[in-house]
């Protein structure tokens, strides 16, 4: 290893951001699993409909009835463990497994927030983050450390660089910069907004929109690592997803991106922070202190840094996979998700599935509602993999209520970004005997347009 | 200093997008308003297509009272004149499905067809039945009026033996008239909820967002035309969901030579709500029409009105072709209502897929927008 690579991972650092970036995290995830269950959409999303959407090679994580409250129950009081910093690593290790099997259960819900959220836990299973203001190291004060390694707080900026960069540079694209789509479609409607509302209805103001989003997604890093830079660019921060919270329908995220940005600074603001919160619960601040150890946290064994590693890496590589497939990405989805792209498209879709007796022709056209909900069929008509896993879903149902020869055929449209919509999945193909694959879908029309860019 | 210098360009810019907020706000009077158009829909469409069915239900009434207190066939044929009338008419507020109707299940305590006639006999034997359980929804409603007035016998005067000489004629009475007061008290019922503060609080709901009442209605317009009118009307009796045709699922199947009438009724009032024109008038409001044309000055997109619009009027000329009796239809030619049915839908896939992306209909209230 080069001198300087080794020296690197051998710096410490003030155990204080890590602290706080924990106690900040795992508050959040409980008021978003509180928000989540007091709307009511762990019934609406996960007990009441009949039929689920698996993501590929993970059919069997299932809703489990009534019991897919527990889960939750168990994910909440994980987060509270977590912000507390008591049992950590249990603590995150089920709060990464809960959250990923709840998201796992149904990818209709799939948002890059939660998959963020999921990376963030898998992370931090490895990182110290109770060796600072915590009650595991309150209650062992041989586990309690002013100094942790400097890599493990670089890995969390290092995450959170990578998504907004990533995020920035799929914005770079005709659509976004030339046409201001989607915002175009998003915005206008946003009418109704005290003084912004008007500006919406402006179209150089979503040129503005769509631009600055790009410019600040690439740049919001590298101003956050550059110390001049930093609280500028934290107000940036703030402006832009409190800006995001009044316009999107998207829950936690923003106030989750708002606080995780904190990392970015010195140990001295967490500090500060911390004599805050301590002041706040009333908690015995110089206690805390008094207990902590003077060394720097070590790690026993040496598979956090290459766990952390190789994460990182895949991190980096696997947004790229979409350039595998031919045709437009936004159009297959093939590689989209999982690689922050976040807010890019609006699309819309209509897809009629027809059961048809490949011997005697006889066929018959299935009504959606009998088996989806309004949210799952608007998201499954427009993305292939939903649509496939659909008709296998028919095909089999009505083979078990007795019809013979089944083949599986649908009628769909799509329209992409605001483009009038056009036919989506050859009507002619049989998709009961077309398989799940990481393979590219040759049933996908052509997109009869080009959308140039990254 | 480099930073500094940046910083301060983008604070100026900020200042400056905040500074056009207050410059724009009076020019810009061209904006559309959802508040205008939910006006439009509720003053000039909505509450006078309620008034005319109403008035249409309470002739219903006092028609069946007539004949149910003296069993003529000259008051049977008024009876059938007036179901008819109330019947056709119904079909300008069955896609209003929101607010009172939509807590009551207007459409479906009044239109559930085809009518389950067991069900029916065995109600009018028992004498006991309570039109409020979602179980007699099949036993209600025009399509059970079409039942007792035209379905009961071959002839007129076999249909008037049910009301006269059956042992149980008041049963039957009983029954009819139960089926004309219950459509009647509905309907007042939605139409005062109208009349009486829903207006109001219709038209001030003009959130962005599920719950608002654009998105709202809208997702109940294009349910209504997908699966009422496209599937109820045409796609299923056609046997376009079904192996083979199910002609006994025609609308009005006892009556059978009105089943085009209605058709051609729901048609006109989803293209005329769509174009915002006047009930009973020929005046158009801010209309889907309007918002559509409005967004299209900022979208430059395809001119998608136009092609709504011409969409009605293709698959209004496949109606043309239908002969007025759909069972006819069906038994003669059922390759006709399955090209009425392919017309049709092409007006789903523009309004479910293009129009509520043009105008970013939310479909439900879920963390999900654009991601």
């Amino acid at each position: 290893m080069l001198p300087a690579v080794k020296n690197y991972f051998q710096k410490t650092t003030s155990a204080a951001p890590l602290a706080v970036f924990r106690v900040f995290f795992g508050t959040m995830m409980l008021i978003s699993i509180v928000r989540f269950s007091l709307h009511g959409w762990i019934y609406k999303l996960y007990i009441e409909p009949k039929f689920f959407f698996s993501y590929y090679g993970f059919h069997w994580v299932q809703p489990i009835g009534n019991y897919t409250y527990l889960i939750f129950i168990v994910c909440g009081i994980a987060s509270l463990c977590v912000a507390l910093g008591y049992k950590y690593r249990i603590a995150i290790i089920l709060f990464f497994l809960s959250f990923t099997y709840i998201e796992l259960m149904d990818k209709t819900t799939y948002l890059n927030h939660y998959y963020f959220i999921s990376c963030v836990g898998f992370l931090m299973i490895f990182l110290p983050a109770n060796a600072y203001f915590s009650i595991d190291a309150y209650k062992n004060p041989t586990r309690a450390f002013l100094r942790v390694p400097r890599w493990t707080i670089d890995s969390i900026k290092f995450l959170l660089g990578t998504v907004y960069f990533y995020a920035g540079l799929a914005k770079l694209n005709s659509d976004w910069l030339f046409h201001a789509l989607p915002l175009k479609i998003w915005l206008p409607s946003k009418y109704d907004l005290p003084i912004l509302g008007d500006l919406l209805q402006q179209e150089w103001v979503l040129y503005i929109f769509s631009w600055s989003g790009a410019i600040y997604d690439l740049t919001i890093p590298f101003l956050l690592l550059y110390k001049p830079t930093r609280w500028f660019a934290f107000a940036l921060v703030v402006i832009f997803h409190v800006l995001t919270r009044v316009l999107f329908p998207i829950g936690m995220f923003p106030f989750i991106m708002i606080v995780s940005s904190l990392i970015f600074f010195d140990a001295g603001v967490h500090q500060r922070i911390i004599r805050f919160i301590s002041r706040l619960f009333r908690i015995d601040y110089s206690r805390i202190i008094s207990k902590t150890n003077e060394k720097s946290y070590r790690y026993k064994r040496s598979l956090a840094l290459p766990v952390v590693g190789i994460f990182l890496g895949i991190q980096l590589l696997f947004p790229w996979r979409y350039a595998l497939y031919p045709d437009e990405l936004f159009w297959t989805e093939e590689g989209f998700r999982f690689s922050w792209r976040v807010m890019l498209m609006e699309k819309a879709g209509f897809a009629e599935f027809t059961i048809k007796d490949m011997e005697t022709g006889q066929k018959f056209m299935v009504d959606n509602d009998d088996f989806l909900t309004p949210f799952q069929e608007k998201q499954m008509s427009f993305q292939p993999d939903f649509i496939l896993e659909y008709a296998h879903f028919l095909g089999n149902h009505f083979k078990e209520q007795g019809h013979k020869n089944v083949g599986v055929f649908v009628k769909s449209y799509v329209a992409l970004n605001g483009r009038l919509s056009q036919p989506y999945i050859d009507p002619n193909v049989d998709l009961m005997k077309e398989k799940e694959s990481f393979k590219h879908k040759n049933w996908i029309l052509p997109f009869n347009d080009e959308i140039k860019g990254l | 200093m480099k930073y500094l210098k940046f910083g301060s360009i983008v604070v100026a810019f900020l200042f400056v997008l905040s500074s056009c907020k207050s410059n724009d706000s009076n020019e810009s009077t061209d904006n559309f308003d959802r508040g205008a158009m939910l006006a439009n829909w509720a003053d000039n469409i909505i509450i006078p297509a309620y008034t005319s069915f109403d008035s249409k239900v309470n002739d219903l009434k006092t028609k069946t009272n007539e004949f149910t207190s003296n069993p003529t066939e000259g008051k049977l044929q008024d009876l059938r004149n007036s179901w008819e009338a109330a019947y056709v008419s119904f079909q300008n507020v069955s896609m209003f499905e929101i607010g009172k109707a939509e807590e009551l299940r207007f459409r479906n305590r009044l239109n559930v067809y085809p009518t389950d006639v067991p069900q029916i006999e065995g109600f009018i034997s028992s004498g006991t039945y309570n039109f409020d359980l979602p179980s007699t929804i099949d036993a209600q409603g025009f399509p059970a009026l079409d039942y007792m007035i035209n379905g009961l016998g071959e002839n007129d005067t076999e249909i008037l033996s049910f009301y006269t000489s059956n042992a149980n004629a008041t049963g039957y009475k009983n029954y009819l008239q139960k089926l004309s007061e219950t459509i009647s008290s509905q309907t007042d019922e939605v139409l005062t909820s109208w009349t009486a503060g829903y207006r109001d609080v219709f038209v001030a709901n003009t959130a962005s967002s599920a719950l608002g009442a654009v998105d709202k209605f809208t997702n109940a317009y294009i349910f209504y035309y997908e699966k009422a009118l496209r599937a109820g009307k045409v796609g299923i009796p056609a046997g376009v969901y079904s192996n083979g045709v199910l002609p006994q699922n025609v609308e009005a199947f006892y009556k059978k030579d009105i089943s085009k009438e209605l058709l051609m009724q729901a048609l006109d009032a989803t293209q005329n709500f769509f174009n915002g024109k006047k009930f009973g008038g020929s005046a158009n409001g801010p209309s889907y029409k309007t918002y559509l044309d409005y967004l299209n000055t900022i979208k430059n997109g395809e001119d998608l009105s136009v092609l709504i619009n011409n969409q009605f009027d293709a698959a209004r000329a496949k109606i043309n072709t239908l002969k007025p009796n759909f069972v006819e239809q069906i038994a003669t030619d059922n390759s006709k209502m399955l090209e009425t049915f392919d017309e049709l839908q092409r007006n789903v896939v523009l309004m479910k897929v293009d129009m509520v992306q043009a105008l970013n209909i939310a479909i439900d209230y879920v963390d999900a927008d654009g991601d």
